[in-house]
């Protein structure tokens, strides 16, 4: 059973600021519980107050513009999903979102609380780094922003502070000729990956890769950049070995640790399989346009 | 700390008295006496707890009751009118798509928002709709096919 707490509603941004410094290092942020109550009822996380965010209406937002795109923390992963215009400018966004677990978490649960959960088995922050995703994180007295890249530090652990909210997250918008492709391995589906991969190709005018990004979940103790994959491909033209060699170098590259799910071989195994696949998928729809 | 509640369920209005820690599962089953939602897992895994927020499917046992305050809940004895069971209903039944029936009144309500929203559904679109609600008993073909069939009758009511 959960262990009872304080529960906290307050009315808009800034009295949950207010909250969270008042109640600092005894209170935990609740957005659509998918992740946090599961946690809570298994006896792991058991604060003192809960202060809920999940009906914060200025945070559920999806904003396009020439500056690209901007996301309120408590948009709902449906919301993502079923967005026409993602479809049509992020197309990868709403095809990550689709099999992300059933739609009735994807219903509650939201991106902000995906991302401040960081299992490094989530779907979504793979995708977004590949993108060039920041987040926006706000205090009582004021924001910052930073790359989400550098918000992972750990299992379970991101630069939020005690009183800090995710508050937004940004992505630029997605250069001429570009592809991106997402895959994760699972057993059943809308399941968590055992492992995921994201890649992202930009081609120059020749059709030679001008910037790739090679992204990996499941793989280490955060989402993972596979820098070495990247190296591989800047400046050449698609070939097989080429793909081949950026596989290996991520499945090299990266830490999986084994557990109940698959072994660590098992997952660089997949790593291997997974980015040559999705650089060729990302490759193939830059070449497209 | 106990706090004062009102929810509506089935259109109709309840208030009641709960710890913040209670889930809306518990609220259904405890307080309500609605035990059509049932507990399965109570990790999100597998869709028998499945109950409509707002028309919309959602797991009532990753949901505090006091979140689910102000909105519209339906559980699967909202369904039938008046002793006439709900179409989707009568073609589980007539479909022989219940077995021991523990994943039923989930899956019809994952069913029942995906017609609302979607009167037309191809076949994959319900696996899709359905896919969170995991039934040990059935293999899910005659599932299918009585909420294809059961989107038919709608049409023929019309
Ligand atoms: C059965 C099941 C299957 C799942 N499958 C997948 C999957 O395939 N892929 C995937 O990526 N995820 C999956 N998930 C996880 C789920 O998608 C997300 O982690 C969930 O949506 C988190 O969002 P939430 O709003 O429910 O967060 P909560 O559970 O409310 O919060 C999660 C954590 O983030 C903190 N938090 C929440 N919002 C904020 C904020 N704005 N600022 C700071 N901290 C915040 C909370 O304090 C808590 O620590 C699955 C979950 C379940 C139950
Ligand atoms: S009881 Fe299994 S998902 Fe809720
Ligand atoms: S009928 Fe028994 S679990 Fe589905």
């Amino acid at each position: 059973m959960i262990k009872d707490f304080r529960y906290l509603r307050p009315q808009d941004l800034q009295e949950a600021l207010g909250m969270l410094r008042e109640h600092a290092g005894e209170a935990k942020v609740i957005c659509g519980g998918q992740s946090l109550l599961i946690l809570m009822r298994q006896g792991l996380v058991a604060p003192e107050y809960l202060i809920d965010i999940k009906h914060l209406e200025e945070l559920s937002y999806i904003r396009l513009d020439e500056d690209g795109l901007r996301i309120g923390a408590t948009t709902t992963h449906r919301a993502l999903e079923k967005s026409k215009e993602l479809a049509e400018r992020y197309p990868i966004i709403p095809e990550m979102e689709e099999t992300l677990a059933s739609i009735q978490t994807r219903n509650w649960g939201t991106i902000g609380g995906n991302l401040s959960h960081a299992d490094p088995a989530g779907d979504p922050a793979p995708v977004l780094i590949a993108l060039g995703a920041k987040v926006k994180l706000a205090k009582a007295d004021g924001t910052r922003e930073m790359a989400l890249e550098d918000f992972f530090l750990d299992y379970f652990e991101t630069a939020l502070e005690e009183d800090e909210l995710l508050v937004e997250i940004s992505v630029p918008p997605v250069p001429a000729r570009t592809g991106v492709a997402f895959e994760k391995f699972t057993i059943i589906g809308c399941d968590m990956g055992i492992v995921s991969a994201t890649a992202r190709v930009t081609l120059d005018e020749g059709g030679r890769a001008a910037e790739a990004r090679v992204v990996l979940g499941g793989a280490a103790p955060t989402p993972l950049r596979a820098k070495g994959a990247e190296e591989v491909l800047v400046g050449e033209d698609l070939r097989e070995e080429l793909l081949e060699e950026a596989g290996r170098k991520a499945s090299e590259e990266c830490e999986p640790i084994s557990d109940i799910h698959a072994s660590e071989g098992y997952r660089r195994e997949l790593v291997r399989v997974l980015t040559k696949r999705m650089l060729r998928k990302a490759w193939q729809r830059a070449a497209q346009g | 700390m106990k706090r004062l509640i009102s929810l509506t369920v089935n259109g109709e209005n309840h208030e009641v008295v709960v710890e913040p820690r209670t889930t809306l599962l518990e609220v259904l089953r405890d307080a309500l006496g609605l035990t059509g939602a049932k507990e399965g897992c109570s990790l999100g895994n597998c869709g028998a707890c499945t109950v409509l927020l707002d028309g919309k499917p959602v797991l009532s046992c990753l949901l505090l009751a006091v979140e689910a305050q102000g909105k519209e809940i339906v559980t699967i004895e909202g369904l039938a009118e008046g002793g006439k069971l709900h179409p989707l209903q009568e073609a589980f039944v007539e479909h022989g798509a219940v077995q021991c029936g523990f994943c039923i009144p989930g899956m019809i309500l994952s069913a029942k928002a995906l017609l609302d929203e979607n009167p037309h559904p191809t076949e994959e679109e319900v696996k899709e709709a359905i896919s969170g609600n995991l039934c040990r008993c059935t293999g899910y073909s005659n599932a299918v096919r009585a909420i294809l069939a059961a989107k038919v009758k709608e049409e023929g009511e019309r």
